[in-house]
């Protein structure tokens, strides 16, 4: 039965939502941002550390679905050794995936991030997937204030 | 002898389905179906044919115009007024007030009753498990006044704290503003205890009935409650639509909410007389064939019986929650003895947002989320839970179809 649902819940994803990478509060970060979803109550943190220009490294904290789990553990492994510029073009490209303006053809940058392009297929899970994206950029910029998907 | 034949009514859902066009529809290749009459209940042709027939034969503004059209739209408009007060059996037709929905309604007493009544220090009891439209208009006037917001608690299977409630009352308490049926759990409040306890101070109650109108037959002064308000949309009327009861000699008393046209009596820049009730509160053109609309849809209730509804709708509800309990890694959010219409539950490994993505594919709608309702939430340390809310339309096949949807949930994340 073709109906999204198993493109959109690859194993690849079950397995980064049951078993996230770089998942807890970090002790010590550099930079960190909350993403707030008040559509659904889901809650990420993202921690950042920079060594000059470079993403050091990079956690999560997050209660949320599947899809949001899964995008941040993927994310937090992707930005790791990536410049802060680079970071940002890859949420580009991300974005670009999941809300399906990517045209055809795989970008060889998103790596295992593809097996998010499903999401495409469900617009009212888009927010899941970009959630911690957006987290990550403001937690670059500096941002204060809470990011919300709303 | 004259034999007197009582046909007593059955309630035929076959039949009742039959009434709503939509049910027919198909999702994604699949039968419609609607577990979210909590959140907006879907509407029968009676309704949808009212306020077809408002625009195409006695649509014009109300209560202003001589002409032929005015007073058609607005004999149909208080003949609304009547079935809605005939419905809740209030006293009074003038203490009626149509506003655009229950958060209106909760917002203009909040508002207006607040400002006269409430200053620093004094206390408002609502409880953990109210709506986010009975907390922050609450909270709005609190602000503005000093007043505080004290919180009744819930038991563990989501029935209200009576001891905590009364000990939370004392010579401070100026409002009771509490839910007649939760929507995130489904617990029916002892809604007769709270007022009861609530007059024995003196102090006004309002209850939100919002999920309670659907379910059950009210009765404004058997209630005695100060003031009540509902949705027309959760009723099988129209949204934009809403009802706020308030006991005449409080309405009278209350400043106006909103000013413009309709709710005066004569304005000079000097100063401006105000209308007699319901007219007060109804400042502006109303919507018109929406409260035509939700009159039809009250009868409709009416011509089937709420008793009936609320029958078949119980079966339902106690099926639900067998069939739902015999899936291993479910968990009921809210077991309260006293229950209507709602089915609020989590799996444990699956996110209610995934769950409710899997259930849409196979035509299912249900409800994933806090409910506008965070603070229950909180209290079971659950982000979100599903939903499945039942309305008059609902069967025990579609219940089926909800627990193989949840199979099949179970099946995508292999367990």
């Amino acid at each position: 039965m073709n109906d999204g649902l198993t493109d959109l819940y690859q194993e690849v994803i079950l397995d980064h939502s049951r078993n996230p990478r770089n998942f807890g509060p970090a002790e010590e970060a550099d930079r960190t941002a909350r993403g707030n979803n008040p559509l659904c109550g889901d809650r990420v943190t993202v921690f950042l550390n920079l060594d000059g220009d470079e993403i050091s490294d990079a956690q999560f904290d997050a209660r949320g679905c599947a899809i949001s789990l899964a995008s941040a553990s993927m994310m937090t492994e992707m930005i790791k050794g990536k410049s802060v510029a680079e970071a940002k073009a890859l949420f580009e490209k991300f974005h670009a995936l999941v809300t399906g303006k990517n045209g055809v053809g795989a970008s060889p940058d998103l790596a295992e991030l593809e097996t998010l392009s499903g999401v495409k297929n469900f617009p009212t899970r888009i927010k899941c997937a970009t959630l911690a994206w957006h987290a990550m950029v403001a937690a670059l910029d500096g941002a204060d204030e809470d990011v919300k998907t709303e | 002898m004259a034999i007197n034949v009582i046909i007593k009514p059955t309630f035929d859902v076959e039949r009742v389905r039959q009434d709503f066009p939509i049910l027919s529809e198909e999702v994604y290749g699949k039968p419609l179906v609607y577990f979210d009459s909590g959140a907006s209940a879907q509407k029968p042709r009676a309704v949808i044919d009212a306020i077809s027939t408002v625009y195409e034969t006695e649509y014009a503004n109300v209560h202003r115009g001589v002409h032929y059209l005015s007073q058609k739209a607005t004999d149909a408009m208080e003949a609304a007024r009547e079935i809605v007060r005939a419905f809740i059996n209030a006293r009074d037709i003038r203490e009626v007030i149509f506003v655009r929905g229950a958060t209106e309604g909760i917002n203009l007493v909040a508002s207006s009753w607040g400002r006269q009544n409430l200053s620093a220090g004094d206390e408002i009891i609502l409880s953990v498990m109210e709506h986010h439209s009975n907390i922050v208009p609450w909270q709005l006037i609190a602000e503005q006044t000093g007043a505080v917001l004290k919180v009744v608690p819930i038991s563990d299977d989501g029935a209200l704290d009576m001891n905590a409630y009364a000990d939370l009352m004392s010579d401070k308490t100026k409002m009771v503003a509490i839910t007649h049926v939760s929507n995130a759990l489904g617990t029916i409040t002892p809604v007769e205890e709270i007022i009861r306890i609530a007059h024995e101070r003196g102090v006004p109650v309002l209850l939100d009935g919002c999920q309670a109108a659907p379910h059950m037959v009210l009765d404004m002064q058997a209630l005695d409650v100060d003031f009540y308000v509902f949705s027309g949309h959760k009723i099988y009327g129209p949204s934009g639509i809403g009802v706020l009861y308030g006991k005449s000699e409080l309405l009278e008393a209350m400043p106006p909410y909103h000013g413009g046209g309709e709710m005066i009596d004569v304005v000079t820049f000097e100063k401006t007389t105000y209308a007699d009730l319901p007219f007060k509160f109804e400042a502006g053109t109303p919507h018109i064939s929406g409260i035509i609309g939700m009159g039809a849809g009250i009868e409709y209730i009416n011509g089937l019986g709420l008793d009936n509804i609320a029958a078949h709708e119980h079966d339902l509800l106690e099926y639900g929650t067998a069939k739902l309990s015999e899936i291993n890694s479910l968990k009921m959010i809210g077991t309260a003895p006293e229950k209507a219409a709602i089915l609020s539950f989590v799996l444990e490994t699956v996110h209610p947002h995934d769950v409710g993505t899997i259930l849409d594919r196979e035509g299912i709608a249900v409800r994933t989320g806090h409910h506008c309702a965070q603070p229950v939430m909180d209290r079971y340390d659950i982000a979100a839970t599903i939903r499945a809310s039942i309305g008059m339309y609902n069967t025990r096949k579609e219940i089926d179809v909800l627990v193989a949807g949840l199979g099949r949930v179970q099946e995508i994340f292999g367990q």
